[in-house]
């Protein structure tokens, strides 16, 4: 029997991040129990504790959690961890920095981006920028850990009934070598990139900061959220929390826009499970042609205004 | 000495597309250009300015891998590394026993800083400077987009999901980098001369007390699935139009 253990991803409230890890925890089949970790956390734990088939939620709640580190988790998450056959992060910044380091403390390796399972010791994730897909398997080491590439997995749902919420038995936090000074969080009230169902990309073509808002008023005619490329990201065009690609958000939306995007292998690989990819280039022979549902030769500045009251026309009549 | 241990891995060229074996056993990497990892080079370029500000004396480059690593190792010491370490192993090593084998370096070089790369473009791990740290029970601040000493504490602004966060931890510690950090410099040819005289040391495993243990089984490799090529649309309202006949807006 399986017993899986889901590290638990949130702010204020769940996110999907958790919500999704869990999906794949569903897959590798067994006991799963999902540790949340901060300071004040009941909230977030009785919300954790609706999500479908799981079988406690366990809690470290504790001032040293206020911003979670990873040096300052992964000890006490070792101790918790040894107890079982899996141990779960989310392919996010915050899953990719504490896994390795949890799994060192266990003396277990760690296995990146798991996008399917095939049986609960073997996985397929990705490779070279996702050019090639490698199925690994983990064999009698105990705990297989694991990071979960969001865009391969749907949400749980929550649902009526709770699972019970316990406080872990975890030694006292006791790391003081890292400290938390400051989160400069650039999002607005405007979907988060990882979740939304439709984004829409701007790429070194914008040109500037200023021009880049042709992104986003694109992005408020269909209710998206929006992204970049690397390019646009290192000019200041717009913020690094937006970055698409390999080393940026994998993303998996039902309609991706680019915009102004050349189609860099390393920026493919960010959008390679969009439902539907719309490109827009003045460059005929642009490689994101090569991966594009629908394309459009043409200068954006002049297509996108045009597409922006075409989309206001459409929802007046 | 305030040195600092700058960790680098020989890739294949960030701007090949590689291609599976036929016989899906693995990647075909004969023939192909190699480079030093891009994320390394910027690791090094900080390590580098650290140095050029005078908050270190040494920057060490350090790289496992075959015997072919000396030419990126020389790359990197034309860079302006003042010396290198290869630890050769003909097999290539997970990222727990690379953090093995780079904590047996730290230990004999008493770094005060580490930077590696936050991931190295062919397996796109991004682990072995978490795992490192923990192995040495040392700080870790991965993603770095901004790096100061000062003092025995180094401020590091991580590039996070949520936006910037920055952290301080006590020296010595442990620094992977991101993309943004600095613009590597270019190695200009009275460099690379110079370089073929500093010095590149060569160790290798079992002399570290090292003996690579491989734990996870690569079963396949496969191409993934290519995308339905798509259709050209004319003009604006074709676009619309097609989009609003998907449901897609
Ligand atoms: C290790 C590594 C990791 C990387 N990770 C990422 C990543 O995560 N995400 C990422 O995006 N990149 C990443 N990159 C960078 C990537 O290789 C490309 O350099 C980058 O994606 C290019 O961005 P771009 O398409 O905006 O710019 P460009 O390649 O310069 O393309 C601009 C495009 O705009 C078109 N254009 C110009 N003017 C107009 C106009 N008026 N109207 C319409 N079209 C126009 C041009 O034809 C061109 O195709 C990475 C690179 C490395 C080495
Ligand atoms: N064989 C190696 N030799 C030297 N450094 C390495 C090696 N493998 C990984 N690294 C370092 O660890 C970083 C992260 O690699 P990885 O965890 O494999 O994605 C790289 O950017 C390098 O700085």
């Amino acid at each position: 029997m399986n017993r899986i253990l889901l590290i638990a991803e949130h702010g204020a409230r769940l996110s999907s991040a958790t919500a999704r890890t869990l999906r794949c925890a569903q897959d590798i089949g067994g006991e799963i129990d999902i540790v949340v970790c901060g300071v004040g956390v009941a909230t977030v734990a009785a919300a954790t504790s609706r999500l479908a088939g799981i079988t406690r939620v366990l809690t470290i709640d504790s001032n040293f959690h206020a911003h979670p580190l990873a040096a300052v988790l992964a000890p006490q998450l070792a101790a918790l961890a040894s107890g079982y056959t899996h141990v779960l992060a989310p392919s996010t910044t915050f899953g990719k920095d504490l896994l390795p380091r949890l799994a060192a403390l266990l003396d277990v390796p760690a296995i990146s981006d798991v996008m399917a399972v095939e049986s609960p010791t073997r996985f397929r994730r990705p490779i070279y920028a996702g050019n090639a897909i490698l199925t690994v398997e983990a064999g009698e080491l105990r705990p297989v850990a694991a990071t979960v590439r969001l865009a391969s997995f749907t949400a749980v749902t929550e649902q009526a009934a709770a699972a019970p919420v316990e406080s872990a038995q975890v030694p006292e936090p006791a790391v003081t070598h890292t400290r938390f000074i400051a989160l400069a969080a650039q999002g607005g009230d405007r979907p988060e990139l990882q979740s939304a169902r439709r984004v829409v990309s701007g790429g070194r073509a914008l040109g500037s900061a200023e021009k880049f808002a042709l992104v986003q008023q694109l992005a408020d005619a269909l209710g998206a959220a929006v992204g970049a490329s690397r390019a646009a990201v290192d000019a200041g065009y717009a913020p690094n929390d937006l970055q698409v690609g390999q080393t940026g958000k994998i993303i998996a939306p039902e309609l991706y826009i680019a915009l102004g995007i050349s189609g860099a292998i390393q920026h493919l690989t960010g959008i390679k499970d969009a439902r539907a990819i719309v490109a827009i280039n003045k460059d005929a022979d642009a490689p994101i042609f090569e991966v594009a549902d629908y394309g459009l030769v043409a200068d954006l500045f002049e297509a996108v205004p045009a597409l922006v009251a075409g989309l206001k026309n459409k929802s007046a009549g | 000495m305030k040195r600092i241990l700058v960790a680098v891995k020989r890739v294949v060229d960030f701007n090949i597309r590689i291609r599976v074996r036929p016989d899906n056993t693995g990647v075909i990497t004969e023939g192909l250009k190699q480079s030093l990892n891009p994320f390394d080079e910027i690791a090094l370029e900080e390590a580098l300015r650290l140095r050029e500000k005078g908050v270190a004396d040494e920057v060490v480059v350090a790289s496992i891998g075959p015997p072919e690593v000396q030419s990126q190792l020389r790359t990197a010491l034309a860079m302006g590394a003042d010396r290198a370490l290869l630890v050769t192993s003909t097999v290539p090593l997970e990222p727990l026993d690379a953090a093995k084998t780079l904590l047996k370096l730290v230990e004999r070089e008493q770094p005060l800083l580490v930077l590696l790369g936050k991931q190295a473009i062919d397996d796109d791990n991004n682990q072995t400077g978490q795992m490192l740290a923990a192995l040495w029970d040392r700080p870790q601040a991965t993603f770095a987009s901004k790096l100061e000493l000062a003092g025995n504490t180094a401020r590091v602004t991580r590039e996070v999901d949520a936006g910037l966060e920055t952290i301080e931890v006590d020296l010595p510690a442990v620094v992977t980098t991101d993309l943004r950090l600095n613009e590597p410099r270019f190695v200009k040819l009275p460099e690379i001369i110079k370089a073929k005289k500093k010095l590149l040391e060569q160790l290798d495993l079992a002399t570290l007390g090292i003996t690579p243990r491989p734990r996870l089984t690569a079963v396949h490799y496969a191409t993934p699935a290519p995308r339905q090529k798509g259709v050209m649309v004319k003009d604006v309202s074709e676009l619309l139009t097609v989009l609003t006949a998907k449901g897609l807006v």
